[in-house]
């Protein structure tokens, strides 16, 4: 098999799965199999196309021309090997504690939920692997749509509410700015494709960088830079494991990944820190970390303040890539996947403790970690990570974004690092204390000890891989460091 | 029998009509409006293969050579539009036979298959014929059919609509004539391309401009442009759901195609485009028609109503591209009259699908749908999203060209209104996605069903084809930027 079979099977494997997984709804364990399976699947080929690009290869596939001029087309680069690496390897696990989750909770509907969960990681990987802008444009749209029914799953007035709300503004924002900016793009530059150095003629006007990088960052409204973020904490009405979906695996770091890949592929990394009027983009980025931060501590809702905390993340992600130096595309690189592994264990254990102790506030939390010691010491891992804490991989990210902040004596990012790193401590530090220290409030109104096995294991996995990748960086970082020397 | 095609396809529809008024029994008629529709779109196929090997082709009527006698002549623009209109002639007419049974009483079935020829034969004829008076006798051929066809179903509002309709539409068409007079007095002719080279020497003459502002005004009226769209919604609305999907999906295409026909071919790209106002006008009342259309389509409770409101928006789009004033727009324009007719034709089968299953077309009564008609609201969500532009359907297609057109017009401005405007239209088929899907059904309400599996089928084929049409591009596309490049280049 050529390398381009390879990709296009990467696509189709979740897709074939969908239908496999839909024209079985009668039986749950044959269904639950196939989702396995092809999750399996899925890795194997993901895996096996990374030892190439480590190499030094550009897998690629044939251009289709939808239009002369617009192709779908896919190419591998190292931080596209890097996502789809992320996504394929969590979908797994994802998929294994959405076992437990959905028959623990007995949530209805749950052959349409797989089958859109399918489809949504389809669509991650072609947004990963897309060779030009149209195909990830393309994909992105599809990764929206696909996520919709999951984030109403629970089909009730307040899912409703929250699903207009996600919809709205991520399909607004990417027919509004992301639209027009690719058709602004092909306007001026003939081309979309992604080439190392950027596409852009160095010598288009200040205002027309100004003006594109507007257009590209608030475009790009899953990577959540205020005031685009509203969406996410809205689509906290979904069942636990489509918020773990979308705030670690899918929805927001293929909208972070978009825009690292845009800083660097479409605008060049030079270009971007010579041309000035993008330069705001720091300032975005990093009044959204401290913001974020700061309302996070507001919340008692425990996946409320989850989102606010991926929101700050994600920032710190684009304030790396707009910083535009080497070691700090490195670090947001890393971060996409540190973040991944962190916010994804954040999670599970919040969907574990609602699944055994039906519990979403903070608040209810004094003295859990006594029943459910897996789950609050995998969530005091993932917490370690968001505050970057050595040994989680959370620290890799921080460590180069922070190098580069030093080396060029960024005064603004110092300072917003430093401010997040306290604010995350101060919001994360209380809930794994309380879970610890504190006794119970009252009785629980049932005996219960930790969640169903799938879903202990499947966050025990995330939460050893976050450790897991603090020692052993070195794909990661092998393709961090591709990436900014092409 | 091959240089006879083109005037064959018109001969059918009209004598098989006849024939069906006089036999009046709804099967045979069925049977035979059937066979006429396959054999007019086959022998539309064949036309645009020989138009792309040989180049036009002229067909002389009776003998009698143009300019003297009528012209029928097929170029790559026409055998598109043939194609579309009998392609979507078919597919209606196989989908609406349940439709009609239950919506048109018996003895009245005869009439309307008649009636549906005579309307197909006059919508073919305004297409191909290439004498503007031809295409005035057409065009009341079309219309006067189409007026019986609304006011045939049960709903007595229907009377109504059809007859507002009449009055706008007979206003429109004496407009047309009018102009056409004019033009006639100060050429001696009425074969389009010889109109086209003779009015050159008089192109700034008040009779030819008279001419011009008449035949551009009633074929506005033709074609529902915002301000004068009044009839359409009515008409849309309240006519039985077959007709609806029908004169949708081609009735005011077909005007569209006539108007480019006078500002490209007999006015000439130079003038009409170059040297008038009219393209200022035409852009303003576009854009006042896509936002007009869209945001009171948001409002309405009958969604056949919204469907006709989002169709009065639509059609801004497709008449923004004449006004660009560029390949690139010309062909965005061009390609959204097939790709609307699609997404169009689709979305109002698929409404007549829910009429037929709930009794109803009204928002409120849609509570629920989307469990107990999957099928029929999947394929909404799907025909929507491409009304949306999402990138994948031939909406999107269709926004690429009309946002390139503008810009190389540079109007960075008209790309900003483009997306904002395809926003609204987010609203208003995201109201019914989640009424059908959020909504529960109302207590005691009998569980439906998907409509029968050929409305379904029928329905399914066009959304296929928006998908389809949306990846691949070559037929829609390359043929719509040829008659784009044949339409700009004739200019003399």
């Amino acid at each position: 098999m050529m390398a381009s079979d390879f990709i296009m099977a990467a696509i189709l494997l979740p897709l074939v799965g969908a239908a496999f997984i839909a024209s079985s709804g009668a039986r749950p364990n044959l269904r639950e199999g196939y989702t396995v399976v092809f999750g399996v699947l899925l890795i194997i080929v993901v895996y096996s196309l990374a030892p190439d690009v480590l190499a030094g290869g550009r897998p690629a596939t044939q251009g289709y021309d939808v239009l002369p001029g617009l192709s779908i087309r896919f190419e591998i680069e190292p931080l596209g090997m890097l996502f789809a690496m992320v996504a394929s390897g969590l979908w797994i696990i994802n998929s294994l504690y959405s076992i437990g989750y959905m028959r623990g909770n007995a949530e209805p509907r749950q052959t349409q939920f797989y089958t859109a969960f399918a489809v949504a990681i389809a669509s991650t990987i072609g947004i990963a692997f897309a060779g030009n802008l149209f195909t990830l444009f393309l994909f992105y749209e599809v990764l929206t749509l696909s996520t919709y029914p999951l984030v109403t799953h629970k089909g009730n007035d307040a899912a409703r509410a929250g699903g207009r709300v996600y919809l709205g503004i991520l399909l607004s924002t990417s027919v509004l700015f992301l639209l027009p900016a690719m058709i602004a793009t092909y306007f001026m530059t003939g081309t979309l494709d992604f080439q190392p150095g950027g596409i852009f003629d160095p010598l288009m006007s200040a205002t027309m960088f100004g003006v594109m990088s507007l257009l590209f960052i608030y475009g790009v409204g899953k990577a959540a830079v205020m005031p685009v973020h509203r969406w996410l904490p809205a689509a906290m009405v979904a069942p636990t494991p489509v918020s773990a979906l979308l705030h670690a695996v899918a929805v927001v770091k293929a909208g972070v990944f978009t825009i690292v890949k845009i800083i660097v592929y479409v605008f060049g990394l030079d270009l971007f820190a010579t041309a000035g009027s993008t330069s705001w983009v720091v300032y975005a980025a990093g009044f959204t970390v401290i913001t974020a931060s700061v309302i996070a501590l507001g919340q008692d809702n425990l996946k409320r303040r989850l989102a606010y905390s991926t929101i700050s993340q994600l920032s710190y992600v684009v304030l790396a890539a707009a910083m535009a130096t080497p070691l700090a595309v490195m670090g947001a690189a890393l971060h996409i996947a540190a973040h991944a592994l962190g916010k994804i264990t954040l999670f599970f254990a919040a969907g574990s403790i609602y699944t055994a102790a039906h519990k979403t506030e903070i608040s209810q939390m004094n003295g859990i970690g006594r029943r459910m010691p897996i789950t609050m010491i995998a969530f005091a891992i993932g917490a370690l990570g968001m505050i970057g804490v050595p040994p989680t991989a959370g620290f890799l990210g921080k460590w180069y974004i922070l190098s580069s902040a030093m080396t060029s004596a960024d005064i603004f990012v110092l300072l917003v690092i430093f401010a997040s790193t306290l604010l995350n401590a101060a919001y994360f530090a209380p809930i794994v204390y309380n879970a610890f220290m504190k006794p119970e409030d009252v009785k629980p109104e049932h005996e219960h000890g930790e969640a169903p096995w799938p879903i202990v294991l499947a966050l025990s996995l995330t939460a050893a891989g976050s450790i897991a990748l603090f020692f052993y960086p070195d794909v990661p970082l092998a393709l961090a460091q591709q990436l900014v020397r092409s | 029998m091959l240089e006879h095609f083109p005037v064959l396809i018109i001969i059918i529809p009209l004598i098989a009509g006849a024939l069906c008024a006089l036999a009046r029994n709804e099967v045979v008629c069925w049977w035979l409006t059937f066979v006429v529709t396959v054999v007019c779109f086959v022998g539309a196929v064949t036309m645009l293969n020989l138009v792309q090997d040989g180049g036009t082709i002229s067909y002389a009527m009776g003998g009698w050579l143009p300019p003297i006698g009528i012209e029928y002549r097929v170029d790559l623009l026409t055998a598109y539009l043939l194609i579309l209109i009998s392609l979507m002639a078919g597919i209606v007419h196989v989908y609406g036979r349940r439709l009609v049974q239950v919506e048109i009483d018996e003895d009245l079935r005869g009439w309307y298959y008649g009636m549906y020829l005579l309307c197909f034969c006059g919508l073919m004829g305004i297409v191909i014929t290439g004498d503007a008076f031809n295409a005035f006798v057409f065009m009341e051929v079309s219309s006067l059919s189409m007026y019986v066809l609304i006011a045939l179903g049960r709903d007595k509002r229907a009377l109504a609509a059809s007859f507002q309709y009449l009055i706008m539409g007979t206003i429109g068409a004496t407009m047309y004539v009018i102009g056409v007079g004019l033009l006639y007095i100060q050429t001696g002719t009425l074969n389009m391309i010889d109109l086209g080279v003779r009015l050159e020497s008089h192109l700034t003459e008040p009779t030819a401009i008279a001419g011009m502002a008449f035949i551009i005004v009633g074929l506005s009226l033709k074609l529902a442009l915002f301000p004068l769209h009044l009839w359409l919604p009515n008409a849309y609305a309240y006519a039985p759901s077959a007709t609806t999907a029908f004169i949708a999906a081609t009735a005011t295409k077909v005007s569209i195609y006539l108007l480019a026909r006078y500002l490209y071919t007999v006015f000439g790209f130079d003038f009409a485009i170059l040297s008038t106002p009219v393209p200022e006008v035409v852009l303003v009342v576009s854009i006042a028609a896509m936002f007009a259309g869209s945001f009171i389509a948001i409002f309405q409770d009958n969604i056949k109503r919204m469907l006709a409101y989002s169709s009065v928006a639509q059609i801004g789009y497709i008449t923004l591209g004449f006004s660009l004033a560029s390949i690139d727009g010309l062909t965005g324009s061009l390609v959204h009259i097939f790709n609307h007719a699609m997404m169009k034709g689709a979305l109002f089968m698929l409404v007549g699908g829910i009429a037929l299953q709930l009794g109803s077309v009204r928002l409120k009564d849609m509570a629920g749908i989307g469990r107990e008609m999957p099928w029929t609201m999947a394929g909404f969500v799907i025909a929507g999203a491409s009304m949306l532009g999402v990138p994948g359907t031939v909406g999107f297609v269709s926004k690429w060209y009309l946002a390139l057109g503008a810009l190389e017009f540079g109007a960075w401005w008209i790309v900003a209104l483009l997306v904002i405007s395809s926003l609204l239209v987010l609203a208003y088929m995201g109201r019914v996605v989640e009424v059908a899907y959020f909504r529960p059904r109302p207590d005691g309400a009998a569980t439906l069903q998907d409509p029968p599996k050929i409305m379904l089928l029928m329905a399914w084929l066009l959304i296929a084809g928006c998908v389809y049409f949306g990846i691949s591009t070559d037929f829609t596309l390359g043929t719509a930027r040829d008659a784009a490049n044949a339409l700009i280049g004739t200019a003399p």
